[in-house]
């Protein structure tokens, strides 16, 4: 059973690629993410209304970890193997270390459909693995010097818009508590999957555009961009099976460390580190990475995630 | 009646939308005045800015002043983003009124 959220990615897809006139108005595109964050974040809050939050401290600190060591595997294979500049690997790797919003509403949605349950927090993972990723992608260009500006780019990095509408969603839905959510659900909850398909479609059409720069650098791009997500969804398996998640919980943080940035991240690179190229990292990110996890990754991490639970389908 | 108008410069900036607060944080610093900002979409050397997402949306800054502010900031844009952004400026003469405002 393929989903209809991915049919419309591919309508948008392949309108793309045959150079139609379809184009949907960027504020629609603008309005829709706002929804999809808010939605994921009242979900997640209500969820851990239901929970003690000290525990999940250790866990934040987890998938914490879990963002730099991909950021940092990232960068060796880049520089390595990739032969990239200093710059350009940095970046690019910033952005395999962070994760896509995206990719959780598509996994999310895909284990939903299929009635398997995932923890709540990992609507908070979401929202933490973001930032370590891009602090380590500057460091490995700049070193710690003096002269970056961290605090005008922590304040960019942790209070930007998806940070400050997913925990700002979180908090809503932890006040509020499914009592006082219970009016906003035919919007925010039953709305869902309609809005995920209409962004999808945008999705598929931003994924069109990549075609270019792809058949430039397209042996190095392809490449990466389908290794490294393979490599960090076993990293996000090992720390969901550590962490004692679910099998829903691991594969949804396996597709979320696969994920790779294309908002958050490229936005504050370009400012951070602007001597590097950032077609080249968008093209891996939405031209590879994205549509490969969609189509192909969420199943073969939840497939994984079974055998390692030990869970027969 | 003729009207009595006098003469100042326009700088006009096409650029990255991602660097629009620095830009309007080193305009503030420089001393300028007022500016109009507008979305832009084009094409250039860096490629088709379709303005479709952040990333490759760009923005048209406008600022009148004096011949002297806009070399100014003009030198200044030219050393600091010239190098790594897609960023086009030029200058025009104008004729103004209310000079006190520019």
């Amino acid at each position: 059973m393929i989903d209809a959220v991915i049919l419309f990615f591919l309508l948008g897809l392949a309108g793309g690629l045959v150079r139609s006139e379809l184009k949907l108005p960027p504020s629609l595109y603008e309005a829709l993410t706002v929804f999809l964050l808010l939605s994921i974040g009242l979900k997640g809050g209500e969820g851990l209304a239901k929970q003690a939050l000290v525990p999940l401290l250790p866990q934040l600190g987890a998938v914490m970890v879990l963002g730099v060591l991909q950021t940092l595997i990232a960068f060796g294979l880049l520089r390595l193997a990739g032969r990239l500049g200093r710059a350009d690997a940095a970046s690019m790797a910033a952005h395999y270390g962070s994760v896509s919003v995206a990719t959780f509403a598509v996994g999310a949605n895909w284990l939903v459909t299929r009635n398997i349950e995932f923890e709540p927090q990992l609507a908070i993972f979401l929202a933490v693995m973001e930032v370590p990723a891009i602090m380590v992608g500057i460091v490995l260009v700049r070193g710690v010097s003096k002269e970056t500006n961290w605090r005008a780019l922590g304040h960019e990095t942790l209070l930007g818009k998806g940070v400050t509408l997913l925990l700002g969603g979180m908090a809503i839905g932890w006040a509020a508590g499914p009592e006082g959510l219970a009016p906003l659900k035919p919007f925010f909850y039953d709305l869902f999957k309609g809005a995920l398909a209409l962004f999808m479609l945008e999705m598929g059409l931003i994924v069109s555009r990549q075609t270019d720069e792809l058949r430039q650098r397209g042996v190095l791009l392809v490449s990466f961009g389908v290794l490294m997500p393979l490599l960090s969804g076993l990293l996000g398996l090992g720390c969901g099976l550590l962490l004692n998640l679910s099998v829903g919980g691991m594969t949804l943080l396996a597709t979320l460390a696969a994920s790779a940035s294309y908002i958050a991240v490229p936005a504050t690179m370009r400012l951070a580190v602007p001597e590097a190229n950032p077609s080249l990292s968008l093209a891996a990110v939405l031209g590879v990475t994205f549509p490969f996890n969609i189509l192909v990754g969420i199943p073969v991490y939840h497939w994984l995630a079974m055998q390692l639970a030990g869970v027969t389908p | 009646m003729t009207l009595q108008t006098e003469k100042r410069t326009v700088l006009t900036v096409i650029t990255e939308s991602a660097i629009e607060k620095n830009l309007l944080r080193d305009l503030k610093q420089m001393g300028v005045r007022g500016y109009t900002i507008v979305d832009a979409r084009g094409q250039g050397s860096r490629g088709v800015r379709t303005a479709a997402m952040d990333e490759s949306a760009n923005i048209r800054i406008e600022v009148i002043c004096t011949r002297a502010m806009a070399e100014k900031v003009l030198e200044d844009f030219l050393a600091r983003y010239y190098d790594n952004f897609a960023m086009v400026a030029y200058l025009q003469d104008v004729e103004i009124i209310r000079p006190h405002k520019f």
